[in-house]
């Protein structure tokens, strides 16, 4: 799933500026699952800027709505009237949710209160861990189902570098041990034995089918209505 | 075929070590600054000391001169230089048309490392690369020396002659797998290795076992990394703090058991000495890289007191 993280009160408030009419639209995906950007986290923050705007005495007319799915057209159909109201829509929806109030709604002003960070795995409740990066080539069957391209720290496609000690990363992330990516692809390819395609050599990965390669586009031709 | 044209870039410390002479090879890392003249000063405190010095390509991610003008340099003033190049600041185009630069300006020896993470540096926000990693690197560079092609497949007319090098440290985890991944590097072309420092010598010694189990001994040419410690402060740091490191307590005891300045730092210096000729003795040990972390001064008299004088005069 994609997850996000909303933003610092401060940072939204500075994106508004003088905002006077503001609409908070939460998502109920992705983000809603990640306790960031749903119904519930929008009507909080609106509640938040109802608040901060009378003890900096401002005007501000806020409420919050929210859409099935920010991404999708007919959904963003559902909350057109409401969206109407306002001068500004503060969206709680991930990147592409956001791009698409912008695109649907435009030239109305619509702003992120979230900072889209992943596409993460839910390991325990409120704990998500990135598993992919969407590279458009992947590699995972040979890999033991474990991904070198955002699990190991550096990318690595043909094994640990240097500085794998005790099964971690030489890496932390905020003050935190990383697993290294390719002593646990070994330890699984062992498993199901299949550890001899830690020798076999990797050949340079195609960016171009990641983001590398520009805005990419996939289209089903055979699902397109004729 | 005689021995100079089977050498695949001519260099001082390719002939040396296809002469089977026991191989000393230096490092210098280049300045935070535009000062030029820091590399020339090492080059020269190092000449006729080591054959060959690495020159650092942004070590530990921290900014400096880059590698390739520091080669140059370095080798304007009589030193022949070990050109690092690192995967994590440049892309495939990048490294292919420094390489292209190096050749051109008569840098003939490079190592592939894939690099330290931009974590540890100056620079942590900074977009890491990694579009290869070091092997791919190693493929790269190799066909390009002997197929005239580039990454891409596409022919050039003048050919990068190298001796290309890597790195391999054989005290990082997992430990069997350290071995394959050297063979893997041998296989993708690799000509020599330089091993990270070493002062675990009983792991050294069994990842060597290992190796000449495999052969891989005689398929490429192996320098033992050598660091002399400066301090106590220095071992516990390695020790404690520096990824992939493998100190032993009984180093950093050895060291502390001295006073502060001038007796640990001789005390260091006689272990690598020490480290030196053990590991000389060990067989398919073709050398030494002796990293002495801006501590150069100390690296001639450590050469000498090892034997390892004169240095082989080649043409």
């Amino acid at each position: 799933m994609i997850t996000a993280e909303r933003k610092p009160l401060d940072e939204i408030l500075a994106l508004l500026g003088d905002a006077k009419q503001v609409l908070v639209a939460g998502c109920e995906t992705c983000v809603a699952v990640c306790l960031t950007g749903g119904e519930k986290e929008a009507e909080i923050l609106a509640s938040e800027l109802r608040i901060k705007a009378k003890e900096d005495h401002r005007k501000l007319t806020c409420e919050h709505t929210s859409a099935i799915r920010q991404c999708e057209w007919e959904y963003l159909d559902m909350i057109a009237e409401k969206v109407g109201e306002y001068d500004v829509v503060l969206s709680m929806a991930c990147g592409i949710g956001i791009q698409s109030m912008a695109e649907k709604f435009a030239p109305k002003l619509v702003l992120p209160a979230v900072n889209t960070n992943m596409l993460g795995m839910p390991q325990e409740h409120a704990v998500w861990l990135e598993r992919c990066v969407a590279c458009g080539d992947c590699r995972i069957g040979l890999t033991g189902g474990v991904c070198p391209v955002v699990r190991c720290s550096k990318s690595l496609m043909n094994g640990p570098c240097g500085g794998s000690h005790d099964g971690l990363c030489e890496v932390r992330h905020d003050n935190e041990d990383i697993e290294c990516a390719w002593a646990l692809i070994y330890e699984r390819l062992k498993a199901q034995g299949r550890e001899e395609l830690m020798l076999e050599e990797r050949p340079p990965k195609d960016w171009s089918l990641s983001s590398s390669g520009g805005p990419r586009k996939m289209v089903r031709e055979e699902a397109k209505p004729v | 075929m005689s021995k100079t044209t089977s050498l695949k870039a001519g260099s001082r410390l390719e002939k040396i070590l296809a002469e089977g002479t026991f191989a000393v090879s230096g490092e210098c890392g280049p300045p935070k600054s535009a000062d030029g003249s820091v590399i020339a000063e090492k080059a020269k405190l190092l000449t006729g000391y080591v054959d060959a010095v690495n020159i650092t390509d942004n070590q530990t991610a921290v900014v400096r001169i880059a590698s390739l003008p520091s080669a140059v340099i370095a080798q304007q003033n009589g030193m022949e230089a070990i050109l690092q190049v690192t995967c994590r600041d440049r892309n495939r185009l990048a490294m292919q048309a420094d390489i292209l630069g190096a050749a051109a300006l008569d840098v003939k020896n490079v190592l592939c490392l894939t690099g330290d993470h931009m974590s540890f540096g100056n620079h942590p926000q900074a977009k890491g690369v990694h579009d290869l990693d070091s092997i791919n690197l190693i493929r790269m560079f190799k066909d390009m020396r002997d197929e005239k092609k580039f990454q891409c497949g596409d022919e050039m007319t003048v050919e990068p002659r190298l001796f290309i090098g890597c790195a391999e440290n054989p005290f990082a985890d997992p430990f069997e797998l350290r071995v394959h991944r050297l063979r893997k590097k041998i296989l993708a072309g690799a000509d020599f290795v330089q091993t990270q420092c070493i002062f675990n010598i009983p792991k050294f010694k069994t990842w060597m076992e290992q190796v000449r189990a495999e052969g891989l001994h005689q398929e490429i040419k192996i320098l033992a990394g050598i660091t002399p410690i400066k301090g106590a402060g220095m071992a516990k740091y390695m020790k404690n703090f520096v990824p992939g490191m493998d100190v032993p307590q009984e180093i950093v005891d050895r060291v502390a058991s001295k006073e502060k300045g001038e007796p640990q730092q001789a005390e260091g210096k006689k272990l690598a000495v020490e480290m030196i000729k053990e590991l000389a003795e060990v067989e398919g040990v073709a050398g030494v890289h002796i990293m002495a972390v801006e501590w150069e001064p100390a690296v001639p008299e450590i050469v000498e007191a090892a034997g390892l004088l004169p240095r082989p005069v080649v043409n």
